[in-house]
């Protein structure tokens, strides 16, 4: 079914967006990605490196894979700023993950700092993609700033504990007027397709395939997880019963 | 004159500009952004942008992450 993934009025026949962090090889990134059908990915910002070889821009590049700057490892707004602005200038792009965290032990969001970053770029003209906490006030307040997406986590990045609140996911879904995007703690392709059944616009995730065994397989499971989770969204899970309900006809 | 290239000291003969301290670490033609001081320099200004004893230039690109 047609069903394209709409932010800021660009549109994406994928719903997986995928991060690149982690990964062994250029290589294995190449194919996981291409497993994935990815149309999206995530780069964070770093000094230059003279000795480095390859370079994850020309993988994307090469196979037609929107890249999308991050703040990965901003504690303050200012930071942050610093870093969108640098990003937009070396990737010719206005769209920024915006993530501003509070501690390196859990990598939790820090709403104060994340809400002031996200009003400075909008009013700079970016397209703000936010990670934030799952909850739904601040990804109200997200929202009001003039963020294009809210993207809440499920559980800290790279936990893999899966979605702990989902309780706050609907609820951020339920009223959220821009696209939900569930942002890290996938675990495996079940998380993503929960997800997906919540009502969430797209997952985002890196570690649970990056240092998944096999990359490049289960990359491609979380398509299929997250492809399945969207139509069962569309297509209505059941009730669920107390008792049984018989899906076989009596037998007289 | 001493200039700060991504954190390390760089003794140069003056003038040198942005575009000179970049060349330094890449020759990429895009992907690349600098920044003289905290303020962010457009590639179209890095040419014409001359530094100053002490100023620190940072040359930023993108790497896998997120």
């Amino acid at each position: 079914m047609d069903d394209p993934l709409l932010i800021a009025g660009e549109s994406f026949n994928s719903r997986l967006i995928m991060g690149t962090g982690g990964m062994p090889s250029l290589d294995v990134l190449d194919r996981a990605l291409v497993a994935s059908g990815t149309e999206l990915t995530t780069v964070a910002m770093r000094r230059v490196d003279p000795s480095a070889a390859g370079s994850v821009l020309d993988l994307l590049a090469a196979r037609g894979i929107r890249a999308l700057p991050n703040t990965a490892g901003c504690y303050t707004a200012a930071e942050a700023v610093r870093v969108a602005k640098l990003a937009r200038e070396a990737l010719g792009t206005n769209w920024i993950k915006l993530e501003v965290i509070a501690d390196e032990r859990t990598l939790l969001p820090d709403p104060v700092e994340l809400l002031a970053a996200a009003e400075q770029l909008v009013a700079n003209g970016f397209v703000v993609l936010p990670y934030t906490n799952d909850d739904p006030v601040l990804a109200r307040r997200l929202e009001q700033a003039g963020c294009s997406a809210v993207m809440p986590l499920g559980s800290p990045i790279g936990s893999g504990l899966g979605i702990r609140n989902t309780h706050n996911i609907e609820l951020i879904v339920e009223s959220a007027g821009v696209p939900v995007i569930l942002d890290a703690g996938i675990g495996t392709a079940s998380d993503a397709a929960i997800a997906m059944e919540l009502g969430c616009a797209a997952v985002l995730l890196a570690t649970s395939v990056t240092r998944a065994r096999d990359p490049e397989l289960m990359a491609e499971a979380m398509r299929l997880g997250v492809a399945g989770g969207r139509l069962a969204y569309h297509a209505g899970r059941i009730t669920r019963r107390r008792y049984a309900q018989a899906s076989s006809p009596p037998t007289s | 004159m001493t200039v700060v290239v991504n954190g390390e000291p760089h003794v140069a003969a003056s003038p040198m500009s942005l575009a000179d301290a970049v060349a330094l670490l890449t020759a990429a033609p895009t992907g690349v952004a600098a920044a003289v001081n905290g303020e962010v320099v457009r590639r179209a200004e890095w040419t014409s942008t001359q530094l100053a004893d002490g100023d620190e230039i940072e040359v930023l690109t993108a790497v896998q992450g997120g």
